[in-house]
């Protein structure tokens, strides 16, 4: 491209740091000598804090129980043959009877465990409008496409709330009982069931549809309830500020499982005489029987935890921090052996 | 492509007529009015590629032969027809960048050139039309105009010279644009139109011109011009290479010439050569293309993997359908081979992202940009022509990186091309040295003047033709011819050596005083004009390799005079002199001079006649002008009597030694081609350095072969023995072939062209090079080792990208659940990490630049694409999985807990990726930190702006309730999942995991250079 202009215009370049290639440039060289120190430093850091998280861990207690209903695992193997249907299943209860020697160290939170329950599947995961739970009155009536099946209810209706998600709801309810001498009456223990969802969950992201007539119920008229579902949505609780598509169970439940085996939570325990954990004594749980989980083959549990400022029991961190501690370390002397080495050897050189 | 279509377009249908025929200022010439006017394009120089119009289909259409843009935009359909995990926006988007991008540099590129051209099309130009000179565009002239030309500027198209301001219709000119040689060229006009040197004049000429079709050989030229003087007797002259002028060639030391156009726009000459913006793919580029085609492979392996193992895992009823999640009725209808085809689609659509969409981008910006820093490079930059390195096109630069061989000319480019005349041998007689003894002086110049003397006349006669036998014009600073102002005069020539040997003479006394009516006129040693009638000039040519005139003398004797190489002369020569100058010719060759060697001989009047007649008869013919004439020198050119040899040095360029060692050092191979003797260019070898003493020499020429009855066995024989000797010198494998090529025993070959003619397909090496480069070498060896660095860099961020993706659908029950939110995915290679990349591709400098000017060697380490090759290919990859690995069952096993929050609250599977990409692009972004050595403010602007981008980014996307998405899925997960401490803690702890054996690569590296310099300290 001889007649180009470009050729023509070659003056002499810039003399600049830039364009020569020559910016001032920090280089760091990670030496031995830098790397070693650093070596053990994180070392040591690693090793500190993986046993401050083992041992935190380690204090926290958990105390679990399968309630599916195995044969001969307790009686709730009753409830558990007669979901052996399609859902939804004929309502049962059984309960859980347990006892804590000593003081189970609070604040206790409450969870049930689902295993095999795959929430992150990707069809199940989709199946939602977020606009419709966002209290949208259109999206109330018109639910999107991907919550079919549960778009439409069998009579036509829009069903809300929509989706595979909300139909599944976990829907099995549990009730805590204290006998605090042996023998003596059980106590009911107050669960606090507000404060277990994501703050901005409940607070923006899932809002009711606005009321009509001063009645969340004639809002929600002319709709249908996913088909699972015993109740309407508006009548998940009796208090106004924790039912329709407000209600925490509902909204955590909507926060779908990262794995197949998942817990959420279900109660804190935290009033009364039970702020500061649970006394030593015999517990009853009561537990509503609804959820039938054999039919895919998991199994639910109920598992009482204490929570520390690393969250639950989990040993995991804490080993891993020890291990990369002590591999830090390994290789620092490792190098540190071959450095010396490769020194030596320069001396005798030298010599 | 472009160009053809548009030459057919111009020529029409005429191009199958072997001839044009143009009427020298479009006046029809009554005998011919029959003729229909040919039709010919116009004068405009279209260079650029696209149009306003067709720039849109025509670009993306060639972006999309692209096999990446391909495959993207494969992948962007699927994602528009078939239902599938992740929405059209995610590689959409990156790919409406990678095309944006793309079209904007090419766009850019071509608006320069629209730019160029226009400069060019819209140049004033002065044509003469109606004896008037008109003021035009040059994109305005027509075949058949007029055209003037001043001096200095350029042909604004292919022109036929008519006629100069000189007297002798001759005129000067650079070609320096087209062939890059810079001496001036002499042109003629013919001689009936020589004295039309004015507007009016020039309007009267009634002409036409039968030229061949255009052809881009820019040294070929065969026409007539007919010319019709009153008499409508058409007068008909020959046309050759000689009388015409090339558009983009320099008119130089003429005052003016008038020229009629015979071709003009895209058919000049220059126009034809001109290969277009080709599209070379780099070596980089073909191996960029394998790795992708081996990451598809691995894409489609872990799709068809992920779809057959979910119809396995779905073969149990609750696995496949289970009450929670019922497929609708339209999903249970569809059939099972559709189903099993879009989920694999699917699948594939999901780890799409393996391949990344911006590579190709980040890899031509960096070409685009780098061009720049060679362009701007000051030690480039030189002072005397005040010009730097010149970037024609940036898809080649790195692999200025990959040279094996460079190939160079010895005249002009190993050698300063400035000859300076040594001495002369006349009949076996050694002349060294000045004389002056004719001016009555007897200081000499050196301690040798003469060895012996030769006979007076036999001197005379040499010097005599070495004034004559030369096509050297003369130019005078003053307009008055004087005779004696012999100090004013400069020479002009097309060869140096005939200066030289032009100069040389004058030293002896003998000064040409240039041409006047054709007749060249001579000053002798004893200040008397000789003049002698120039009749013919057998010009030069690479084939004859030897170049004659013949003139007559006063008394009127006829004289041919010739000199050339001595193969070409010697056996050309009746006497038995040969033998006592071919030993001062070989001499000289030794010791590097360029030889000539001089003959003559007298011509009878008769034979003259003969001659003459054939020889124009030669040079009026059309069709195989070139074979016709040959054959005519051949015939003159016999029985000629051999007077000496010349003896012209020709220096070596500047640095022209240290820069053959670097090559060298470098591991480079270097082969010369040159026209001269092999001796001298042996001799040539040996001063700069390209043979060294220790390097045995394969001789492969004429002279080792020709002992021998039978050539080719002899050369068979050779060869294998020689192949022999390299084998058993040379280790096996190729890589340490180059490290061994310093150390052992070194090897050149010399090979001359009759042997190459019969072997033509052998080949080992003879070294050397081209001036200036060490500083090319080392610019270039910084930009390749960086782009090779890239593409494994970035293809592995993109494997640890997707690998916990695929290892999420094991847990996910392969139902093609993204693990990343689609703002990641479509974000990451866009925004997250192509910048960083990007400025340490150009900014990087592992190795400091003196360091890289000062060590050639270097260059072997990063030549034969070492960067690029399947070892570090493996060893990204492999990396890549491990961190891949690392990421998600890091995550995995952290989220083995009721909760990670002091509330016990509980997170979803969107905290699960979040926490996975983050430590992905923290990872990503802080080994490439590790590996930048060279951190200039723009990496850490970059680097830490890319990591507070994400962050920035992550907490925007999260923080608002975005209307157009149907989901919210994002909404506070960031936020909320930094106000866990375990998160915290884990994403530090993965991210130090992935960075560990990278960490302990570089310590240990260190160490091991650190000790290896100590060593050599303590040697030393």
């Amino acid at each position: 491209m001889t007649w180009s202009a470009t050729a023509r215009g070659a003056h002499q370049p810039d003399n600049t740091a830039f364009t020569q290639q020559r910016l001032p440039a920090w280089q760091p060289l990670l030496s031995a000598s830098i790397a070693l120190p650093l070596f053990f430093c994180a070392g040591l850091a690693f090793i500190g804090l993986g046993l401050g998280l083992y041992y935190s861990s380690n204090g926290i207690k958990e105390l679990e129980y399968d309630y599916t209903g195995d044969s001969g695992t307790g009686n709730c193997s009753v409830c558990a043959a007669a979901d052996q249907g399609r859902a939804p299943p004929p309502p049962c209860s059984c309960a859980w009877n347990f006892s804590l020697p000593e003081l189970f160290q609070g604040p206790v939170y409450l969870y049930y465990e689902l295993t095999n329950f795959y929430q992150n599947n990707r069809r199940y995961g989709v199946s939602r409008d977020d606009e419709q739970l966002s209290g949208l009155p259109s999206a109330l009536r018109h639910p999107v496409n991907e919550c079919a099946p549960y778009q439409l209810s069998a009579a036509g209706l829009p069903i809300a709330p929509c989706g595979a998600i909300a139909n599944s709801l976990f829907n099995d309810s549990f009730s805590l009982w204290h006998q605090r001498l042996p023998g003596g009456l059980y106590v009911e223990v107050p669960l606090d069931r507000s404060g277990i969802a994501w703050w901005t969950d409940y607070h923006v992201k899932f809002r009711n549809p606005p009321l009509v007539n001063g009645s969340l119920a004639l809002a929600f008229q002319g709709t249908a309830p996913p088909p699972n579902w015993r109740r309407p949505v508006y009548e998940l609780s009796p208090d106004p500020n924790n039912t329709g598509f407000i209600n925490q169970d509902f909204v955590v439940w909507m926060r779908t499982a990262a794995l197949p085996t998942f817990r959420k939570l279900y109660a804190r325990i935290r009033q009364g005489n039970y702020s500061a954990g649970l006394p030593r004594g015999a517990y009853r749980v009561n537990i509503t029987y609804n959820y039938p989980v054999r039919a895919f083959g998991g199994h639910k549990l109920l598992i009482f935890s204490s929570i520390s400022w690393m969250g639950g029991k989990n040993p995991f961190l804490g080993i891993a921090y020890l291990v990369v501690g002590s591999l830090c370390i390994l290789t620092g002397f490792v190098m540190l052996i071959v450095y010396i080495r490769y020194q030596d050897q320069d001396d005798d050189d030298e010599e | 492509m472009f160009r053809r279509s548009l030459n057919r377009f111009c020529a029409g249908e005429e191009k199958r007529v072997g001839t044009r025929t143009v009427f020298v200022g479009n006046h029809s010439v009554s005998g011919t009015e029959a003729y229909v006017a040919q039709r010919f394009c116009d004068n405009r120089i279209v260079s650029s590629k696209y149009t306003l119009w067709n720039f849109l289909p025509k670009n993306l259409f060639e972006q999309f032969r692209r096999i990446a843009n391909f495959y993207f935009l494969i992948i962007f359909l699927v994602q528009v027809t078939v239902d599938t995990p992740t929405s059209p926006v995610t590689s959409g988007l990156p790919l409406f960048f990678v095309i944006t991008v793309t079209a904007i540099k090419q766009g850019y590129e071509d608006w320069l050139r629209h730019r160029a051209d226009n400069e060019v099309n819209k140049s004033t130009v002065y044509i003469i039309e109606n004896a008037k000179r008109v003021r035009k565009e040059s994109e305005k002239i027509k075949v058949g105009d007029v055209v003037e030309v001043q001096a200095d500027e350029t042909f604004p198209c292919d022109l036929i010279l008519l006629s100069s301001c000189t007297t002798d219709g001759t005129c000067y000119v650079t070609t320096a644009s087209l062939d890059g040689e810079s001496n001036c060229k002499i042109h003629y006009a013919v001689r009936d139109t020589i004295a039309l040197c004015t507007a009016e004049s020039i309007d009267t000429l009634r002409a036409a011109i039968e030229c061949e079709q255009p052809q881009p050989d820019l040294y070929k030229f065969v026409g007539r011009i007919n010319i019709y003087s009153n008499s409508l007797e058409a007068v008909a002259r020959s046309l050759g290479p000689e009388n015409l002028l090339l558009k983009g060639a320099t008119l130089k030391n003429t005052e003016k010439i008038y020229g009629v156009a015979v071709y003009t726009g895209m058919e000049t000459k220059m126009a034809l050569n001109y290969q277009g913006k080709s599209q070379k793919r780099s070596a980089v580029e073909k191996s960029i293309n394998a790795f992708l085609i081996v990451y598809l492979f691995i894409l489609l392996t872990k799709a068809a993997v992920c779809t057959t193992l979910k119809y396995v895992w779905q073969s149990t009823p609750y696995n496949d359908e289970p009450w929670y999640n019922q497929k609708t009725q339209k999903e249970r209808e569809t059939l099972k081979v559709l189903k099993m085809f879009t989920d694999f689609l699917s699948f594939m659509v999901l780890f799409n992202f393996i391949i990344p969409v911006s590579m190709y981008v980040t890899v031509e910006m960096q070409k685009f940009l780098g061009s720049f820093f060679i362009s701007w490079d000051k030690d480039f930059y030189d002072e005397e022509i005040n010009e730097g390195a010149l970037v024609n096109t940036s898809d080649l630069n790195e692999e200025l990186g990959q040279v094996d061989y460079v190939f160079t000319d010895k005249t002009g480019t190993l050698t300063e091309n400035s000859m300076e005349f040594i001495e002369c041998c006349i009949d076996g007689h050694k002349y060294k040295g000045v004389t002056q003894e004719v001016d009555g002086l007897s200081q000499t110049d050196g301690p040798l003047t003469y060895f012996d003397k030769a006979d007076k006349n036999r001197e005379e006669l040499f010097l005599r033709a070495l004034c004559l036998c030369h096509t050297v014009e003369i130019k005078t600073n003053d307009a008055v011819d004087g005779a004696t102002e012999s100090a004013e005069l400069t020479y002009i020539s097309s060869s140096p050596d005939e200066i030289a040997l032009v100069k040389g003479a004058k030293k002896y006394g003998f000064t040409f005083l240039g041409n006047r009516n054709g007749h060249m006129r001579v000053e002798n040693q004893r200040k008397e004009i000789e003049e002698y009638e120039l009749l013919h000039t057998l010009n030069f040519d690479a084939v004859r390799r030897r170049m004659s005139v013949i003139v007559k003398t006063q008394e009127g004797d006829i004289l041919l005079f010739c000199k050339g190489a001595d193969s070409a002369v010697f056996p050309r020569v009746q006497n038995h002199e040969i033998e006592l100058t071919k030993v001062h010719v070989e001499r000289n060759a030794m010791d590097g001079y360029r030889t000539l060697c001089v003959a003559f001989k007298e011509i009878a009047p008769d034979d003259y006649e003969r001659i003459n007649r054939q020889l124009i008869e030669a040079k009026m013919a059309l069709q195989d002008r070139e074979e016709k004439m040959e054959k005519v020198f051949d015939d003159i050119e016999t029985n000629m009597n051999l007077i000496g040899a010349t003896a012209v040095e020709d220096k070596l360029q500047d640095q022209a030694a240290e820069t053959i060692e670097a090559l060298h050092a470098a591991g480079l191979k270097v082969w010369v081609l040159t026209g001269d003797k092999m001796e001298t260019a042996k001799s040539t070898c040996y001063a700069c350095r390209l043979f060294q003493t220790n390097t045995e020499l394969l001789e492969l020429t004429t002279k080792t072969i020709e002992e021998s009855e039978r050539k080719e066995d002899r050369l068979h024989e050779l060869l294998i023995e020689y192949r022999k000797k390299l084998l058993h010198e040379f280790p096996k494998s190729t890589r340490s072939l180059k490290k061994a090529w310093t150390e052992h025993q070194e090897y050149g070959l010399i090979i001359d062209g009759s042997t190459l003619s019969l072997i033509l397909n052998s080949s080992q090496d003879s070294s050397s090079n081209n001036y200036k480069s060490i500083f090319l070498q080392i610019c270039m060896k910084c930009t390749a080792v960086l782009c090779c660095r890239m593409a494994p860099l970035q293809k592995a961020q993109n494997l640890c990208f997707i690998l916990p993706q695929f290892l999420y659908q094991f847990f996910c029950g392969f139902s093609q659940q993204p693990l990343y939110d689609a703002a990641y995915l479509t974000m990451y290679n866009i925004c997250f990490t192509s910048l960083p990349i990007l400025a340490y591709s150009l900014l990087e400098q592992h190795i400091n630049i003196d360091t890289l000017t000062s060590d050639p060697r270097l260059y072997m380490k990063i030549s034969g694409n070492a960067m690029l090759q399947l070892g570090p290919f493996l060893y990204w990859t492999f990396l890549a999985a491990f961190e891949g690995t690392v990421f998600f069952f890091g995550t995995y096993f952290l989220f083995q807990t009721a909760s990670l929050e002091e509330n016990g609250k509980v997170y979803g599977n969107w905290t699960f990726g979040t926490i996975v990409f983050t430590v992905l692009v923290f990872t990503v972004t802080l080994k490439l930190a590790l590996d930048t050595r060279f951190w200039t403010w723009i990496n850490h602007f970059v680097i830490w702006g890319s990591l507070a981008f994400y962050v920035f980014f992550s907490f925007f996307w999260g923080g608002i309730i975005w209307p157009f998405l149907k989901q919210q899925r994002m909404y506070f997960v960031f936020a909320q999942m930094l106000s866990s401490v375990s998160t915290w803690l884990a994403i530090i702890l993965l991210i130090f995991i992935s960075l560990f054996p990278e960490i302990l690569l570089i310590v240990l590296k260190n160490v091991r250079r650190r000790s290896a310099r100590k060593l050599i300290c303590s040697s030393v």
